[in-house]
């Protein structure tokens, strides 16, 4: 029989792993996209609203 | 230009993905700061409270659990609301919204679960019973799951908003279910004690560590969601930008 401490451990680790991993995922996820549109951008494809406005592009 | 038509401008310029992207910049360090503070005070309260007299030191699970389950289903209602913003006023940020929030709101389902689990098993003797509250979440969870799948099997975004929107509203039906099942039904879920006509029946000495903790998991899903809308933008950019650039290649190659 687990302590009951443990159970709260095991609630509380859960959660920690669960959280940082949406937190993690959210972050590489945007670096992700962020890296391809600069390729994009390195490689002059840009998207036509930006090369109307003359904006960055982003 | 008329009055109200000016305001329908602002309205849309404020929709422009452009302009979202510019405001995400500015207000993302402070909402993940702020995330940060209320977490730090509510883990202080959760672990220097009293525990409870039956139900001892799991009484701190509570304070993960209930705000797990109350963002489960704040964000199916984000979701729902966002999927009325494509069918009714094809608000352009609408369906980034609701694509952004299914996975965060799966996990905080999934959360919620695991942890009521856990509460279960020392406190009833069972770490599962279908009883109607912990079914209905379940079903949110399939949902949560169903919607995500179908994004995932739909490339173009355009066509994909409007069949998810209508399954996400159809799919609202649960949340008040979810709500009042443990009044509806004789569930051994106990009814709510927080939210409440009469006011919140526990103990002021509960009631702080898992009010800050609901802030805290409150300001998390606005920080991640605000965050995911802004990677799915930019997703939805690379693709038109690899679209553009497939048809350009075949431009020069018919040319030469």
């Amino acid at each position: 029989m687990m302590s009951h401490a443990a159970f709260v451990f095991a609630s509380y680790a859960v959660a920690a792993v669960t959280v940082a991993g949406l937190v993690f995922w959210v972050i590489g996820d945007g670096r992700a996209r962020q890296r391809e549109l600069k390729e994009f951008e390195a490689a002059g494809i840009r998207r036509r609203s930006a090369e109307a406005s003359g904006g960055a592009g982003r | 230009m008329s009055e109200n038509s000016l305001a329908i401008r602002k309205f849309s310029d404020l929709a422009n993905p452009t302009r979202f992207l510019a405001l995400a910049d500015r207000v993302l360090p402070w909402f993940a700061v702020a995330t940060a503070l209320l977490f730090a005070a509510g883990l202080w309260l959760s672990f220097t409270t009293e525990g409870d007299y039956q139900q001892g030191e799991t009484v701190r699970i509570m304070y993960v659990h209930v705000p797990a389950a109350w963002l489960a289903m704040m964000c199916y209602t984000v979701m729902a609301i966002s999927a009325l913003g494509t069918l009714v006023w094809r608000h352009p940020l609408a369906d980034v919204s609701a694509k952004a929030a299914a996975p965060i709101g799966a996990c905080f389902t999934f959360l919620a679960l695991v942890t009521g689990s856990l509460w279960g098993k020392p406190m009833w003797g069972a770490w599962w019973v279908w009883d109607a509250r912990l079914t209905s979440v379940f079903v949110l969870f399939l949902m949560y799951l169903g919607l995500i799948a179908l994004n995932r099997a739909m490339d173009d975004p355009a066509r994909s908003a409007r069949v998810s929107a209508v399954l996400v509203l159809v799919g609202f039906v649960n949340i008040p279910i979810i709500k009042f099942s443990v009044e509806w039904w004789n569930t051994l879920h106990q009814p709510a004690s927080v939210l409440r006509l009469d006011g919140p029946t526990i103990d002021p000495e509960f009631l702080w560590p898992l009010f800050s903790m609901a802030v805290a998991f409150t300001l998390l899903f606005f920080t991640l969601h605000i965050a995911a809308m802004r990677n799915e933008i930019w997703r939805r950019r690379v693709t038109s930008l690899r679209r553009q650039a497939v048809r350009s290649a075949g431009r020069e190659a018919q040319a030469l």
